[in-house]
């Protein structure tokens, strides 16, 4: 790798230093601090730092953590690769992540779906990785459809590589102005947001997993790989039994998504997915935390297509906890549960809690789910027999559970 | 199969506007009438499809400015919505679907769009988003309790002689002008989700009393226990 310029080595070296405080005071994992204070000094810093390397960015709603981290397991099988692992997916997060891998010739980077416009000019990533999109925090983040008309702007005349998910009309629509697309038939479990047509407005015709706009040509794009169930069948037809520890199948089309971009960086599907079994949690989701014979699994649902697949993947057999905020990062409004379908838990002990329990409350009460109010995520773990129980919560909600138990999940 | 006599809720364009918990106003419906023994049948209307005539309460919702320019488009070439409340229907129309009521709104680059005049009103997009709690007091021609909500929204609402205001803003932005939502008739606009039924209890029964004349009152715990914490908290903020 060439060297950075000597500011860049100042900023970034200050800002290592920076974050390196910011955890031994116990302010946090130190990924934002740090990114800034380099930032600050070096402007240009995330360009410089991204130069030489060969960069995967990943966006979506939901799975970008997780994402991030599949495709940074099977990387590593080739050598050293800098990532942003807990979620820090704005430019602060990314000039920290890369300064602390200053000699990784990978990078895999989390990217907020507002900022990859942006990511993508600075650093001319080689590889965009694109899952989902769909209903997310409206009070604060911006229109979806606008969202995919930005991505389709920054894409169209770059060399990128896109990896995209076909299988979610209003990604296929943001990814189809790149020069290079490999589609990958990911699966779409969440569809509330994609029954008129991107391009035109038309209404979308369904049949299978097929779509197509019955007023203009938009259609799905003939995928390359496909998840199948509990396979993936790559693009010589080849099908692979992923047998990964994460559950559900988010977690699988997840997996497709990163077997692909693990074959764009030209490591092949018998080397990546060894690594991909190995992934067992991803920053506390999936986490499985014991106090006094109670077994709690933690499931992170930030949205009602998130809230879907937590479902998909809860044990139908154990009782749930379910907790929701509306802090900054939750969203302030709260109307979204309300596009979630509860009655699925009908017929299992269900407790709520959170700081917004009482809007949940009243959202279970008009599905005719019974549940018992909880004034604390500990009392509602406490009225629990030993044994498994599953918790679903949402950002806050979930990172608040995750401190009781020390964060070390 | 619900008889002849069930109460027809009709959701309109949840393909299109169906962005911020707007089915949630069809459920506190159909919950409401049901507790009461009245049967209920709700119809979701796709925007490629027709809007039936004879439904008896219609809700429509919020959405992005794209969409919200088709389903103006729509509902004034099917021209159903307008023949049901001239037949008495009741409506409740949120936020993109308030706007769309009015003679005009604001289209993706604050161009004027023609609405389909259900609502003597006229909106525009405004200097800055809306977006947080709002609490209002509604005209005491409805005598209903204080109303609660989320509004996110860039419209400024002009109301015309033929509507009333719904409620005057105590807390929020609402129209622009110190009220939030109108009403004429059996038709009720409003910037509020949350959704608007779940957190005002009593504008459902109104709507659902427009059709079926008086309730028996429910067990409204639920209802006001969130009401309360919602209100004490965003009236001390």
């Amino acid at each position: 790798m060439t060297q950075l310029p000597l500011r860049a080595q100042l900023a970034s070296a200050l800002g290592r230093s920076a974050a390196t405080l910011s955890r031994m005071t116990g302010r946090g994992d130190g990924s934002v601090i740090g990114g800034r204070v380099g930032l600050m000094l070096e402007p240009d810093l995330l360009r410089q730092l991204a130069r030489d390397r060969k960069l995967a960015l990943v966006s979506a709603t939901n799975g970008k953590t997780t994402t991030t981290r599949l495709i940074t397991s099977a990387l590593l099988e080739m050598g050293e690769v800098a990532t942003n692992a807990y979620g820090a997916n704005m430019p602060a997060g990314h000039v920290s992540a890369l300064s602390q891998h200053k000699g990784a010739p990978f990078g895999v980077l989390e990217v907020d779906e507002k900022y990859l416009p942006e990511v993508l000019d600075t650093t001319g990533a080689g590889v965009v990785c694109l899952m989902n999109l769909s209903r997310d925090q409206m009070d604060r983040a911006a229109e979806i459809w606008l969202l995919a008309q930005k991505w389709r702007r920054a894409l169209s005349g770059k060399p990128t590589h896109v990896i995209a998910n076909c299988d979610d009309p209003l990604v296929t629509w943001g990814a189809s102005t790149a020069a290079k697309v490999t589609w990958v038939a990911g699966g779409q479990r969440w569809k509330e947001d994609s029954w008129s047509c991107p391009e035109c407005g038309g209404p979308l015709e369904r049949k299978g997993v097929d779509w197509a706009c019955r007023e203009c040509t938009f259609h799905r794009p003939e995928p390359q790989w496909v998840l199948d169930d509990d396979a993936v069948i790559d693009p010589r037809g080849q099908r692979w039994l992923l047998d990964i520890q994460l559950p559900g199948l988010a977690n699988r089309s997840n997996a497709a998504m990163a077997l692909a971009v693990a074959e764009a960086f030209g490591l092949p599907v018998e080397r990546a997915l060894p690594r991909l079994r190995e992934v067992t949690s991803v920053a506390g989701r999936y986490t499985t935390v014991e106090r006094d014979g109670r077994h709690a699994r933690l499931l992170l649902a930030k949205n009602p297509a998130g809230w879907l697949e937590a479902f998909d993947v809860s044990d139908p057999g154990s009782p749930i906890i379910l907790s929701v905020n509306a802090q900054g990062p939750d969203g302030r409004d709260t109307s979204w549960l309300w596009d979630v379908d509860y009655r699925i838990l009908r017929g299992r002990p269900v407790f709520v809690t959170g700081e917004r329990r009482l809007d949940l409350a009243l959202r279970l009460e008009v599905a005719d789910v019974p549940f018992a109010l909880c004034a604390s995520f500990s009392e509602a773990l406490a009225m629990q027999p030993p044994g498994r129980v599953d918790v679903i919560a949402n950002y806050t909600a979930f990172q608040l559970i995750r401190s009781e138990f020390g964060r070390a999940v | 199969m619900p008889s002849d006599s069930a109460l027809r809720i009709v959701w309109i364009y949840p393909d299109l506007l169906s962005t911020y918990g707007d089915q949630g106003n069809a459920l506190v419906l159909e919950h409401r009438a049901q507790r009461r023994g009245i049967e209920t049948e709700t119809i979701h209307v796709r925007s490629a499809d027709p809007v039936p005539e004879t439904g008896d309460v219609y809700l429509i919702g919020g959405g992005e400015d794209r969409p919200q320019i088709l389903a103006a488009e729509r509902l004034r070439r099917d021209g159903g919505l307008h023949r049901a409340i001239a037949r008495g229907a009741a409506m409740l129309a949120v936020c993109a679907g308030y706007q769309i009521m009015g003679s005009t709104f604001g289209g993706e680059e604050g161009q004027p769009v023609d609405g389909i005049g259900l609502l003597d009103i006229s909106s525009a997009r405004g200097p800055a988003r809306a977006v947080g709690e709002l609490v209002a007091e509604v005209d005491a021609a409805l005598g209903l309790p204080t109303l609660t909500g989320f509004e996110n929204h860039m419209g400024v609402t002009r109301l015309g002689p033929g509507v009333r205001p719904l409620s005057k803003t105590v807390k929020g932005v609402g129209n622009g002008d110190g009220f939030e939502g109108c009403y004429a008739g059996h038709v009720i606009g409003t910037y509020l989700h949350g959704p608007a039924l779940a957190r005002n209890p009593a504008l459902a029964d109104l709507l659902l009393s427009w059709r079926v004349g008086d309730l028996a009152p429910l067990d409204d715990t639920r209802y006001e226990q969130l009401r309360q914490e919602r209100l004490s908290t965003v009236l001390a903020s």
